[in-house]
């Protein structure tokens, strides 16, 4: 459903992302993996739209969206998460749901200042989307905290489950086990598998964590320095001796 | 002939106060280079130095002192001192307590310091606008007798050659001095310059206080120039500096200079061959349209956005 | 550490006598052509002498004074107070404000005429630190020429009635609506700018608007004004003594009662009443609308909400041009009130001071906007000595509020929704 064509990311001279392919199936997890500074993020910015890339094509469903306006790439159904996790800290919880559908609701301004029975529906259905994934990320007791107070894990959490209710077709994590100790990556790990049994989403994973990508991921893309690598299953990455170089140069 | 006189007259007038507003400009630009905000209350930093000056002008006069260099000296150095240390205090109290909130707390604070700045002028001064008496006249005339005639005057010189020493002086210290190059590493990266053992606050407070006494001396030519200080005197002119300093690209030095200059040269010309009344449309139009084709100036590195 | 304590504390003695001294304690007095200065009289000398002092004792002794405030309770609401009975509280707090509602109905009958015009002047200040709510408290957007609006709406109503003889209630929505259009035509340029750069667009687009009122002296009068703006009618019923224009019927006649000019007051009163409860209504509808949470958001975190799917641009325009249809509104009235409007009513101050209304009451908060606009009209009526002090008390308190509590004196109370568990 995701194909990335050779794409390139200039910054002025520096070129952060080099020719990088890759492609999602349905009902796949497939993670990015390398160093630091590697362009993994660059490559995300590129896909969601917040960077225009200065080559290559991304399609999504066999549409060209490379160079689209990120609001539009995410009405098409690819949504992210950030590395660092960006709520609307000062909003509560069930808020933060709401916000992302709303697309879902009714725009019109005068229905919703008159609640047409259609808006009052539409409202009422957003509202039980909203609880039925606090509750599936275990949130549901929190609905009227500020997003702001959460713990570190429950926020990681909740971002998911904010991008979950705009009924995602593929889903971008960064990093999204950063900051959590093992019973949450644990956790995590579960979760994003059932996303993808459970809700048939395709999801693109930025992880440093090897055991968690080694674990859930279909296929896995190397990149370094910009460049691709290699590519291919859990198995043959943990093999690849390319791959094995990079990481132990680098540690 | 003519038409080359009077267009060179334009031309003129525009420099005289384009140099001046890239003084004030100077401190709009380091502010914003250094910590990302607009200094809203630098125009009132800049009137408070003309007051001061004027004060220090009347003074002397009261007590018989009547040799040029020294007055001036004297009220040069009295308006850097006052309004350098306003720099100072209000950096301290309306702009380091809310350093790093949420982007709108130090605008709000600024513009409330801008307010206060004002009314503060206003209550010990009262509201009228005050003569300032023309230290330096005569000048340069050139042109036939019964013709335009150009002139260029010793007050419009020493504005020009009292610039150039600022920004000279100015672009050594940057360049050359240890706060100077200090400077140059916080501008580039705050949290990096703190961790490599700079004083950032310290920083930041010399960025306030250079700002402001270049300001200050703009204080002074501006209200010799014009002849007149009111309390509103800072708002206008620091909102043309501020142009400036978006035209040059904020956070550029050299383009504040740049910028103050094409500024007033364009408010000149629009007063010269259209209408005195709307100098302060074009300008203002001239920052938006900058803004929304070329936010980053003519002189500014690009940014990319964090994400 | 003593020692750096009592070094810095001087310094800033010394700073605070270098920036007071010279601008307080010398006038300059301007007679004629020339310029005197006079020395203050003791009394402000000593002032400036006791600000050091005090501003030396607190540095020195910083920490002690700090701590002790600091473990002072706060006898203001706090922000994250527990969302307890959440439909009890809710339910009481609708019937207060209904109540207080009607008790404003009817007070002005029992009052002065000057009174009822005071807050007739309040009511339009409501309105508009309401609209200016929509688009600083909870958009985020730093609008500085906010005042351009207003003017927009009392200049439509002005100028049409010149021209054309409309009326009050016909003016009332297409002053609203041109000052939308202003809104969402000046908008939609520069709401892609950051929030610094905006808010000196604003500025700027403020203005402008004003130098051409001030010019453009064959529409607008330029600094002379517009006179003769006709009072507000109620079914074809005039309130002047004498009716002026046919057809219409004068109040006081058709209800048998004797002439009063109070009628007129008190019915402006109620109309720019009903219009700020209107105004009130309206937002606070759009605030638990999808429109509402998306200015929210998008002033939280703009990336994050552009990654949901949020057309920026979208959002920000539908807060300027709902900010500006609400100046709009209040425009209209105020020149109704008026009779009479020049450049001079919409200078930069005035958006200073709708600001400072928002700032002081907690931005986004509507009952906290609406008692600040109170506060902040009415102190200066009360006490004719603070009125001189008026801006430089509002510009400090922006400031403290900022540094202290930028939340404002009642923050906005986040809406309690109850979520059933879904199976």
């Amino acid at each position: 459903m995701l194909e990335v064509q050779n794409l390139s990311m200039r910054f002025g001279g520096l070129l952060a992302v080099d020719e990088v392919s890759l492609d999602v199936q349905e009902h796949e997890i497939v993670s990015i993996i390398g160093p630091n500074g590697a362009g993994k993020t660059t490559v995300f910015n590129c896909m969601s739209g917040f960077y225009k890339p200065t080559g290559g094509k991304i399609l999504f469903e066999g549409k060209e969206v490379q160079g689209k306006p990120d609001y539009k790439i995410s009405r098409l159904g690819m949504v992210r998460t950030f590395q660092h996790v960006r709520l609307f800290s000062q909003m509560t919880v069930v808020e933060n749901l709401l916000v992302a559908q709303h697309r879902h609701l009714n725009t019109n301004l005068i229905s919703g200042l008159i609640k047409t029975p259609s808006y009052r529906t539409k409202e009422q259905k957003s509202l039980d989307r909203a609880a039925y994934w606090l509750d599936r990320v275990g949130l549901l007791d929190l609905a009227n905290r500020e997003a702001g107070n959460l713990a570190y894990g429950q926020q990681r959490r909740l971002e998911i489950a904010r991008c979950m209710v705009t009924e995602p077709k593929l889903l971008m994590l960064d990093e999204p086990a950063a900051g959590l100790n093992p019973a949450e990556t644990k956790e995590l790990n579960q979760l994003i598998i059932s996303l993808k049994e459970d809700y048939n989403v395709s999801v693109v994973l930025i992880e440093h964590d090897m055991s968690l990508v080694m674990d859930i991921s279909d296929r896995i893309n190397v990149i370094n320095q910009g460049r691709p690598l290699a590519s291919g299953t859990p198995e043959e990455i943990r093999q690849n001796d390319d791959v094995i170089k990079a990481y132990l140069g680098e540690a | 002939m003519q038409d080359l006189l009077y267009f060179s007259q334009q031309l003129i007038n525009g420099l005289t106060i384009g140099s001046t507003y890239a003084l004030i400009a100077i401190g709009y630009t380091m502010v914003y280079g250094i910590i990302g905000m607009i200094n809203f209350a630098h125009g009132e930093i800049y009137m408070i130095g003309a007051y001061t000056a004027l004060i220090a002008i009347t003074g002397l006069a009261a007590l018989g002192i009547a040799w040029l260099p020294l007055i001036l000296i004297v009220a040069l150095l009295c308006a850097m001192i006052v309004s350098s240390s306003m720099g100072w205090a209000v950096e301290r109290v309306a702009y380091r307590p809310v350093r790093g909130r949420h982007r709108l707390i130090p605008l709000i604070s600024a513009i409330g310091m801008s307010i206060f700045l004002q009314n503060y002028v206003h209550l010990a001064q009262g509201s009228r606008n005050i003569g300032f008496p023309a230290l330096i006249d005569g000048g340069f005339n050139f042109g036939s007798g019964d013709g335009f005639q150009m002139s260029l005057s010793y007050m419009q010189i020493t504005i020009f050659i009292t610039t150039l020493i600022c920004m000279t002086a100015l672009s050594l210290f940057i360049s050359r001095s240890r706060t100077g190059r200090a400077c140059r590493a916080v501008s580039q990266d705050l949290g990096m310059a703190s961790l490599l053992g700079i004083d950032t606050n310290r920083i930041i407070s010399a960025t306030f206080v250079i700002g402001a006494a270049l300001a200050a001396v703009a204080g002074l030519l501006l209200g010799m120039y014009y002849g007149s200080v009111d309390p509103l005197f800072g708002f206008i002119a620091g909102l043309k500096a501020f142009t400036a300093a978006v035209l040059g690209g904020i956070g550029s030095i050299p383009g504040a200079m740049l910028g103050g200059l094409i500024l007033g040269v364009a408010e000149s010309m629009t007063s010269g061959y259209l209408s005195g009344e709307y100098k302060d449309v074009i300008s203002f139009s001239l920052l938006i349209l900058i803004l929304l084709f070329k936010p980053t100036g003519l002189l500014g590195k690009p940014e990319v956005e964090k994400i | 550490m003593a020692a750096y304590n009592f070094r810095h504390a001087l310094f800033c003695a010394i700073i605070t006598l270098i920036i007071s001294y010279p601008i307080i304690g010398f006038n300059l007095e301007a007679q004629g052509i020339k310029v005197t200065l006079t020395g203050a009289d003791a009394s402000t000398l000593t002032m400036v002498l006791l600000a050091a002092v005090i501003v030396f004792l607190f540095q020195l002794f910083r920490e002690n004074i700090l701590g002790a405030l600091r473990s002072i309770p706060s006898p203001l609401p706090e922000a994250k107070k527990e969302p307890m009975a959440e439909n009890r509280r809710a339910k009481i707090e609708s019937w207060v404000l209904t109540g207080i509602v009607v008790l404003a109905l009817f007070w002005p009958f029992f009052v002065s005429r000057g009174s009822v015009d005071l807050a007739t002047l309040v009511l339009i200040y409501i309105m508009l630190a309401l609209g200016l709510n929509v688009v600083v408290g909870l958009a985020g957007l730093l609008d500085l020429g906010y005042v351009a609006f207003y003017a927009v709406g009392a200049y439509t109503f002005a100028l049409l009635s010149q021209y054309t003889g409309i009326s009050f209630w016909l003016a009332l929505p297409i002053g609203a609506l041109l000052a939308a259009l202003f809104g969402l035509v000046l908008g939609f340029p520069v709401l892609r700018l950051r929030g610094d750069y905006l808010a000196i667009v604003t500025l700027g687009f403020g203005e402008i608007i004003r130098i051409l009122l001030n010019n453009w002296t064959t529409l607008t009068g330029g600094p002379n004004g517009i006179g003769g703006i006709p009072d507000p009618t109620l079914f074809g019923m005039e309130f002047g003594r004498r009716v002026k224009e046919e057809g219409n019927t004068s109040f006081h006649e058709t209800f048998g009662i004797a002439y009063s000019g109070e009628h007129k007051v008190i019915f402006l009163y109620l109309i720019a009443l009903v219009l700020a409860v209107f105004t009130a209504l309206v937002i606070r509808r759009f605030m638990r609308m999808p429109v509402g949470r998306a200015w929210e958001a998008l002033r939280e975190d703009e990336i994050a909400a552009r990654s949901l799917g949020l057309s920026r641009t979208a959002v920000k325009l539908s807060a300027f041009t709902i900010g500006a249809f609400f100046a709009g509104f209040a425009g209209t009235v105020f020149a109704s009130k008026q009779g009479f409007i020049s450049p001079e009513s919409f200078v930069f101050l005035e958006s200073a001071i709708i600001l400072a209304i928002v700032v002081l009451g907690g931005m986004g908060s509507q009952i906290g906007v609406v008692l600040a606009a109170i506060a902040v009209t009415i102190l200066p009526e009360l006490a004719r000595e603070f009125s001189e002090y008026r801006m430089l008390i509002f510009g400090a308190a922006m400031v403290l509020m900022m540094v202290w509590r930028p939340q404002g004196l009642m923050p906005m109370r986040r809406i309690h929704i109850e979520l059933k568990k879904q199976e």
